[in-house]
């Protein structure tokens, strides 16, 4: 069934096809969540279910197309189908070549599913890449801006962390198994031998972690995000912002910290420090942007900041509160480049001080823009509340004054994404209108509104029932965190 | 449970909130008002149902051994942190959260009421009554709370439909600037809470109010005596839960933006900034009074700031033009009565009579202070200005509004027998108990007040009898006349219900005697203000101008409320974004984002300066090929020798 979910979007036509293919795959993905639950309430507790393991790439070392799901696969995999569905419809009308457009663009997802249900670190590293290298083309083609800047940019910052990711992942390879034992890259095998040694986890962790941090966009390692946003197609910012950025932290645990606790346990103070300025600092620097993309790139690398603190807090609530985060920012963001890239569609500029009282003008368009502003800065109902508390509340309890202390300045955040958040909403859709020549302009079309719709139900059904998604992530993050109990 | 049925409150706003949200703009602005008002009738007659049940009920298990029980009638999970601790969304009833449930309803159905004639022809009329179910929602969710956690939940919806509701004109640059304002403002203030909230539950290992409340000896000593920064923890998590209540009700220094919040339209500076949302954080130290009882440096610092913004809001009160802001300075220094009621209750004291009297004169704070400006509402609807200055004389114009303005200033001056006076006097009884100081101190402030009010009622009805031309003033219609009528009949009548039957802080009976010796005081008080009044203002002349010039500093800086505006916008542009956003914005740009080009420049011209190598001639690679060749056998035979 997963391998027929990576097939299925290869496709070569255009709307029909694309269209046809985002809505299976997100009936695909919401099947998978009810076997995946169905196959819970059977009482099958294995770590990972739907595992296919056994298909050999090449043999001397042992590399093997891997494939499992566990609760937090499972729910990345639903953000990826309804972000890709509503990238689809938000980028209808794509010119030009938009068949070229769809081909990379379904690349680019299979990429992402393929990370998500891999349980070999090759593969996982293999679909990583597929991932990467289509964002190139797609922000060099279809992109606005000083495109060729930014594609290059952002690819090779990526690339650079890859480099890292690829030295960590041989060397935990060559450490995968005790003395003598059969060498392996999958995932669960060396998490059981645990055999790395303590002196290479203190190499190894910093490697995977900065590996995949990068495209978490942790501090220092952010800045290919702010101008790789600004340059890309709106469908591309999204599934981006919304999904290729979590391959960042979904890696960070799945290999940095679930293969190398020892080394998670002792190094985490170090990277706490980054992530923790990563949350302030991203969310002062966009409450001085001028270019709404800026504002959300930024805006991104303080939430984003946000998973990777989580996760190294190391316990099963902060986890949980993580990938609820990876969740809900994937969500909001998405709804937030989709809206900026109607709105430019619109106004041709996305400078916030040429634009005002947007509102009168189009409304469904401001709403939607509220409602994400509100998700973003945590309202209870949305799902930025939810994840923000499980993660603040998590942290906290941390038995460690340090870990206390630092929560305390991430919660601060809270407070300086509800300036920027305001000043954007204010600035652009309330108050007077700017610019005459925006009074002529129209209302969201059908498929934007579909789109939009989708993302800001996906985002309301998290905010009002977060137990049930909770639970899932809980269940798969136990095992996980027991390592540090 | 019999109660249950509590939760409609709940559910029927929040259903026309989406439903009106959704499809509102369909439907005739009629039928949404309409529509939304009767919701919001039901929904009061649901709540006071609740209430009366749970006050008069003969049910056993509501009074045990003459202690009221609190019952929690409804707890779901909504979201599950750890084992113990869990939000559940669900519906606690007690004594206080009775009386709230009355307040709310109340003043949100006469708003509801009241704005069918006050917003007609407002564009996005549908949207307003949409924000006002959601309001009442959130609102009604706040005060049922059983968690800690659910009250954060509701008290982030309330803060958030305040804000949609200050900027309902959009379109003004005033009211965005002021919603935006009181959001951020007050989300400062609710950080405060939510690391309180971290640290309590942190500790004590629970959200829920029961739990935390019922040995708060022992919650409190959860902490096994650990400090931070020379004071208990126990005392930061209750002083920052209490920032977040400072914050909502506008305590000093957290003010700043009630009196801007008057952007929005009156009815909802009625509903949520005089009546309910304002109080909501007298109503969070009150639910969670048993644990400040325990601590006396908490307590203390509610009861100076409490004192400090009384005394401080009544003085601005005193020189402001706009009605609106007298009224929302009056606000902020009548809460603050009732904050410091809190903090000089103790439960040696008269059996913490402070607690019961904070309680009894919100419940009729709530009701002349909605009616104040529900008529200041009236009357700006007639000569459409805020400003005193365009108004005078209007007795002979509203009549109505007139005697229902009189009530509410009699009320809130503390004069016999309006509600007012009872209220007020247990507060004053509960400061002298607790120490003269604040007492007296508490007894000017509350002169002040009669004299601001006084100013205020004269400079509109009396004083001068400016020109309106052809545009009369007229009394405003039935939809809004009836509201002031039905508050002012409540605002004469609230004073003598004998609260301490129903709300004490340990839920056992309390009987309230007046204490003359104090109450003389006051109303001895209040007369002087209202005499001072009198003389000042109730005909045009010149002592006023008089008096301002003689004190010019003094005036001027109580007119620009002593500049905190000024030094708040000072802090905020120019310390937090020029000397913090900006420069960490630059050092993104130039500084981190200048390394990562430096590495792409540094290699670019690498591969520059090795490029001429690959230059596809062959005479070069001969060449290179020669030197290497001679290199190699170099070094060859100078290792083998």
């Amino acid at each position: 069934m997963l391998g027929g979910l990576a097939l299925c979007k290869n496709i070569k036509q255009v709307r029909t096809v694309a269209t046809v293919g985002a809505s299976a795959l997100m009936v695909l993905a919401i099947y998978l969540v009810i076997a995946f639950l169905g196959e819970r309430a059977a009482g099958n507790d294995a770590e990972m279910l739907f595992t296919q393991g056994a298909l050999t790439w090449f043999e001397p070392l042992n590399i093997k197309l891997a494939l499992g799901v566990d609760g937090i696969s499972v729910v990345m995999i639903v953000l990826s189908a309804f972000i890709v569905f509503a990238g689809v419809f938000a980028s209808w009308k794509m010119d030009p070549l938009p068949k070229e457009f769809f081909m990379w663009f379904c690349l680019l997802s299979t990429g992402v599913f393929g990370f998500f249900i891999s349980i070999d670190m090759f593969t996982m590293f293999m679909f990583y890449e597929v991932a990467l290298i289509p964002m190139y083309l797609l922000i060099g083609v279809w992109g606005s801006g000083n495109k060729m800047y930014s594609a290059m940019k952002l690819t090779l910052m990526l690339m650079g962390g890859s480099a890292f990711l690829m030295l960590g992942i041989l060397g935990i390879y060559y450490h995968s198994a005790p003395e003598g034992g059969q060498l392996t890259m999958n995932i669960l095998e060396i998490a059981q031998n645990n055999a790395v040694p303590h002196s290479w986890q203190y190499f190894l962790f910093p490697m995977t972690f900065v590996g995949f941090g990068v495209l978490g966009a942790m501090f220092p390692f952010h800045t290919w995000s702010p101008d790789g946003h600004a340059s890309a197609p709106t469908a591309v910012s999204m599934l981006h912002a919304g999904v290729l950025m979590k391959l960042g932290g979904y890696g960070c645990f799945r290999i940095a910290i679930f293969l190398m606790p020892f080394a998670a346990n002792e190094l985490a103070w170090i990277f706490l420090t980054l992530t923790g300025i990563s949350v302030v600092y991203g969310a002062f620097s966009a409450c001085v942007q001028t270019d709404l993309k800026y504002i959300n790139a930024y805006s991104s690398v303080s939430h984003c900041g946000m998973v990777l603190f989580a996760i190294l807090m190391l316990n099963t609530t902060a986890m949980t509160g993580a990938v609820l985060q990876m969740l809900s920012h994937g969500l909001m963001t998405a709804l937030f480049f989709a809206l900026i890239g109607m709105i430019y569609g619109r106004t041709h500029t996305r400078d916030i001080r040429k634009m005002g009282g947007l509102m009168q003008i189009m409304p469904f368009l401001g709403v939607g823009y509220v409602i994400a502003g509100l998700a973003s800065l945590g309202l209870p109902g949305l799902s930025g509340f939810v994840a923000e508390m499980t993660i603040f509340v998590g942290s906290f309890q941390h038995a460690d004054m340090f870990h206390r202390v630092f929560t305390i300045v991430a919660c601060c955040s809270i407070v300086i994404t509800a300036v920027y958040i305001l000043r954007v909403v204010g600035k652009l859709l309330f108050g007077a209108v700017q610019d005459e020549h925006h009074k002529t302009l129209t209302d969201a079309e059908w498929h934007e509104r579909l789109s939009t719709v989708t993302l800001i139900l996906a985002v309301a059904a998290i905010g009002c029932f977060p137990n049930f998604f909770s639970s899932i992530i809980t269940e798969a993050a136990e095992p996980i965190m027991e390592l540090f109990a | 449970m019999e109660l249950s049925y509590t939760v409609a409150v709940l559910i029927i706003p929040v259903f026309m909130f989406l439903f009106l949200g959704i499809v509102g703009v369909k439907l005739s602005k009629k039928t949404a008002g309409i529509l939304g008002t009767v919701a919001m009738g039901i929904t009061t007659v649901i709540a006071y149902t609740a209430a009366l049940t749970y006050f008069f009920g003969t049910d056993q298990g509501q009074v045990i051994d003459g202690v009221r029980q609190q019952l929690t009638v409804l707890d779901l999970t909504w979201l599950e942190f750890t084992k113990n601790l869990v939000i559940k969304i669900g519906v606690l009833l007690d004594p206080i959260s009775a009386m709230m449930l009355i307040v709310i309803s109340t003043v949100s159905f006469m708003v509801h009421l009241y704005s069918l004639g006050y917003m007609d022809g407002e564009r996005g009329f549908q949207r307003y009554y949409a924000f006002l179910s959601l309001f009442t929602f959130s609102m009604l969710g706040l005060v049922l709370a059983t968690n800690i956690f659910q009250m954060y939940i509701f008290w982030e919806l309330v803060g958030v439909s305040s804000y949609l509701l200050i900027g309902f004109y959009y379109t003004l640059p005033a009211a965005v600037s002021a919603s935006k304002k009181a959001f951020i403002v007050t989300r400062f203030a609710d950080l405060g809470f939510l690391i309180g909230i971290l640290i309590l539950s942190f500790y004590t290992d629970t959200f829920d109010f029961i739990s935390l409340t019922s040995d708060p000896q022992a919650a409190i000593s959860t902490a096994g005596g650990a400090t931070f920064l020379g004071c208990s923890v126990m005392t930061w998590a209750l002083t920052l839960i209490f920032m977040g209540g400072a914050g909502k009700s506008a305590m000093f220094p957290l003010h700043i933006w009630l009196p801007d919040a008057m952007e929005g339209p009156t009815p909802v500076s009625a509903l949520i900034h005089a009546a309910t949302m304002v109080v909501a954080g007298v109503y969070l130290v009150a639910r969670l009074f048993p644990l400040y009882a325990v601590d006396a440096t908490a307590l203390d610092i509610i009861t100076v700031v409490g004192a400090f913004t009384a005394f401080y809001a009544a003085a601005v009160a005193c020189v402001q033009s706009d009605i609106k802001r007298v009224l929302a300075f009056s606000t902020i220094s009548q809460i603050a009565f009732m904050i410091t009621s809190l903090g000089v209750a103790s439960p040696e004291l008269h059996h913490g009579v402070g607690y019961m009297a904070s309680m009894f004169h919100l419940f009729t704070h709530a009701m002349f202070k909605a009616l104040l400006f529900l008529c200041a509402g009236a009357i700006i609807h007639a000569v459409h200005s805020n400003e005193m200055s365009a108004m005078g004389g209007l007795r002979k114009y509203m009549p109505i509004c007139h005697i229902a303005f009189l009530i509410g200033c009699l009320a809130i001056a503390g004069i016999p027998p309006f509600a007012g006076f009872f209220s007020k006097d247990e507060i004053l009884v509960a400061a002298y108990a607790n120490s003269p100081l604040w007492g007296v101190w508490l007894s000017v402030v509350a002169g002040m007040t009669a004299f601001y009010m006084f100013r205020l009622y004269y400079k509109i009805f009396w004083w001068n009898n400016p020109d309106y031309g052809h545009h009369t003033p007229h009394e405003a219609p039935m939809t809004m006349t009836f509201p002031l009528i039905f508050l002012g009949l409540v605002s004469i009548v609230a004073g003598f219900i004998p609260f301490g039957e129903f709300v004490t802080w340990n839920h056992e009976e309390y009987v309230i005697h007046l204490d003359w010796s104090v109450a003389g005081t006051s109303i001895v008080i209040a007369l002087i203000g209202i005499a001072l009044a009198t003389v000042m203002y109730r005909k045009e002349n010149n002592i006023p101008e008089q008096l301002a010039n003689r004190f010019r500093g003094l005036w001027t800086a109580a007119y620009h409320r002593f500049y905190m505006d000024e030094l708040y916008q000072f802090i905020t542009h120019k310390i937090i974004f020029a000397r913090i956003s900006k420069p960490i914005a630059w050092f993104d740009r130039r500084i981190i984002d200048g390394t990562m080009d430096l590495l792409a420049n540094v290699t670019n011209s690498a591969s520059f300066a090795v490029r001429r190598m690959q230059s596809g001639s062959v005479q070069t690679y001969v060449w290179f090929y020669l030197v290497g060749a001679v290199a190699v056998a170099a070094i060859t035979i100078i290792c083998l020798i």
